[in-house]
């Protein structure tokens, strides 16, 4: 929005009606759209099974494990603060459900419940944290990643005796708790997961929340500028607590599904997945410098991995070169993204 | 501008300084050509003229992984002979890895191949496999859930019977004190093997976790332990890469111990030959890979079944100086 114009009848300039073209150009994950329909040309020429039916509902399920943690990370980075204990956290509820109710011999719904409380702990944890030492939240949740790390493996072996859980599928509640979380729809040759349905709902959530909600002007005001924020009223504090407890609430969501469709629990996976996480939303227009973004574009993001990840398969690439690729197609879609926007806001 | 011009024409200059003494400084032995002149002899050709049917694999292997390198190798080669469109896609997620396999099954693969390490996580998708009607083979691990999940046949080495092998040859050599080196924490293989070398070991064992992914770790890790527990006679790396590491933790520590180790590779061929290594314990990964690929094949093309509904075993081989000569040349061409 460079050229400022001053309507005829003296009224602020920044107050003159845009037109809906210029909005939809300005909106932070347009360009990310556009790196989507790149992506899907592209493995559409290049993978010939990649435009079946059961193939996209595969990559469909692929992108929503992501984009369930992409959206409330991408608020939190629009909050102007990174989580890297997103990937082990999911481990971790999914762990604790299973432990406790198969130590307390509990109805399954019991152990959701504790594990939902425990999850929304370490999220108050790393948000209490941050807002008390004054610390990058990049150190605190590393040392948070670094923890959950251990306590996943300690606490697995100490009640286990082994390296997983043991089986609850036997237990009462694990068929409806499996209903909720892992359920899947056959159409044809088409599954849709219940995933999908929560990732939809998730993203449709945190986009009402940054648009239309008093919190999400805190949000964008807290990751344009903790002092000014502060300064006008904006209950800053409050703010990064929630958004911690946003991504702890979607950890939960994904740990229970990890849970609920495979039963049994490694104690050292998840690593690593933050940084997928943060992948999706810089790719969907978050800055890392935070005040800037959207969860929709998170979602994209999201679309994005799914379709590389499992495009590079229905390619029947070389599997040595995966993640040269994965990371090449990534920083293609971000560039693509940035270059976008750059055009749009040049109008 | 013109201090970037000079930089460019300096690392012009160093690279073709480089690359003449490349040139003009030829080994007559060993290197490249030497592999390519012992590779000549063997390139591969269909032997068969069943129709090109495509075989994905699909493993629980981190990237780089040496041991699994040897799996896809066999896997591979007999493909080339029988005539099979090869496929491969390894992550060490179960999640990823269950998603490989849906991969595969979206594809219309005419077989599919898969490591049980993490079974529950992958019974779903391979019931789905059943119903698509794709034959399955599984490899390596998971003997125990692999005629639960509807596969044909399982092809590994039952790791406790390999621990066992482990703790009877220990016993053999007269040890009383050892450790069992765990380079990957969390991993249910890694601690059946230990389990089953504590079974049968007469003297104490007692396990030692080091970060796999980091060796200067697993040298300090293990050095430390021999010299706080001077007593130690000997040491059981997992991993054949993990084995001249412990060679030099316990020269570094001053310790008299005896490092033997599961798997095997080129350095740990020739410390068995020089006697710096006591013992290897073999599961033939190229074997796990080749009779994968080889008894889908059979099946597709014969309705042939091995097995008999039991595993079919690759090892425990106890692999010492004498045989450790004769199998050189196999681990150094990468198929051992």
């Amino acid at each position: 929005m460079s050229t400022a114009t001053t309507p005829a009848d003296g009224r602020d300039e920044r107050l003159a009606p845009t037109s809906a073209l210029r909005r939809l150009l300005a909106r932070p994950e347009l360009g990310s759209v556009v790196g989507a329909a790149a992506v899907f040309v592209f493995f559409s020429i290049a993978a010939p099974t990649f435009l079946q039916a059961s193939s996209l509902s595969t990559i469909l399920y692929s992108a929503s494990t992501i984009g369930i943690m992409a959206a409330p990370v991408a608020l939190l980075m629009i909050g102007g603060e990174f989580d890297l204990s997103a990937g082990v956290m999911v481990t971790t509820s999914a762990l604790v459900s299973s432990m406790f109710s198969y130590q307390m011999t509990a109805n399954v719904w019991v152990g959701v419940g504790v594990s939902l409380l425990v999850t929304l702990a370490i999220g108050f944890f790393n948000g209490f944290m941050l807002t008390r030492t004054k610390l990058p939240s990049f150190i605190i949740t590393l040392g948070t990643f670094l923890m959950l790390t251990g306590l996943n493996l300690g606490f697995t072996k100490l009640i286990t005796g082994t390296v997983s859980t043991k089986t609850i599928a036997d237990m009462e509640g694990f068929a409806s708790a499996r209903a909720l979380f892992a359920s899947q729809w056959t159409i044809g040759s088409v599954t849709l997961k219940v995933t999908v349905l929560w990732w939809l709902a998730i993203v449709a959530v945190a986009t009402w929340i940054l648009l239309r909600t008093r919190a999400g002007n805190w949000i964008f005001a807290v990751g344009g500028g903790a002092d000014a924020a502060r300064a006008t009223g904006v209950p800053v504090v409050k703010t990064r607590i929630g958004l911690y407890m946003g991504v702890a609430l979607c950890a939960w969501i994904s740990g229970q599904h990890i849970l609920f469709s495979f039963d049994v629990v490694q104690s050292g996976e998840g690593v690593g997945n933050e940084f997928l996480y943060i992948i999706a939303a810089v790719i969907g227009g978050c800055l890392m410098t935070g005040g800037y973004g959207s969860a929709i574009g998170s979602a994209v993001g999201a679309f994005i991995f799914g379709m590389t990840s499992n495009g590079i398969v229905y390619a029947q690439w070389n599997p040595d070169w995966f993640k040269f690729f994965l990371g090449a197609m990534l920083l293609l879609a971000t560039l693509l993204n940035a270059w976008v926007r750059k055009r749009a806001e040049a109008k | 501008m013109a201090r970037v011009r000079t930089g460019v024409r300096v690392v012009g200059a160093v690279l073709a300084a480089v690359l003449g003494a490349s040139l003009a400084g030829c080994s007559s032995t060993g290197g490249k050509r030497a592999e390519e002149r012992a590779r000549a002899a063997e390139a591969g050709r269909p032997a068969v003229s069943t129709p090109r049917w495509t075989f994905a694999m699909v493993t629980h292997a981190g990237d780089g992984d040496t041991f699994w390198d040897i799996v896809q190798k066999g896997a591979k080669e007999a493909a080339a002979k029988d005539n099979i469109n090869f496929v491969y896609a390894h992550d060490d997620q179960a999640q990823q890895q269950a998603q490989f396999v849906q991969n595969a099954i979206d594809q219309k693969a005419d077989g599919i191949v898969v490591s049980l390490a993490k079974p529950e996580a992958l019974k779903d998708v391979l019931a789905k496999a059943a119903k698509a009607g794709i034959p399955v083979i599984t490899v390596n691990s998971g003997s125990a859930q692999s005629a639960e999940y509807g596969a044909l046949t399982h092809i590994g080495q039952d790791e406790g019977i390999a621990g066992e092998a482990v703790g009877t040859e220990l016993n053999k050599r007269g040890r009383k004190r050892a450790v069992c080196v765990l380079h990957e924490q969390g991993n249910v293989g890694h601690e059946q093997r230990c389990a089953g070398a504590k079974k049968t070991f007469s003297g104490t064992m007692e396990n030692l976790y080091v970060e796999g992914t980091n060796m200067p770790s697993v040298q300090a890790s293990l050095q430390a332990k021999l010299q706080a527990d001077p007593s130690i006679d000997a040491i059981v790396t997992l991993g054949a890469p993990f084995a001249p590491t412990a060679v030099k933790a316990k020269d570094a520590a001053g310790s008299k111990a005896e490092v033997d180790t599961f798997d095997l590779n080129a350095s740990v061929a020739r410390d068995l030959k020089s006697g710096a290594l006591g013992f290897a314990v073999d599961q033939q990964p190229y074997l796990q890979g080749y009779e994968a690929i080889d008894l889908l094949w059979l099946y597709r093309y014969n309705a042939n079944v091995l097995g008999g509904g039991r595993p079919v075993l690759t090892g425990p081989q106890i692999v010492t100086a004498a045989e450790a000569a004769e199998l050189e040349e196999y681990i150094k061409r990468g198929s051992r």
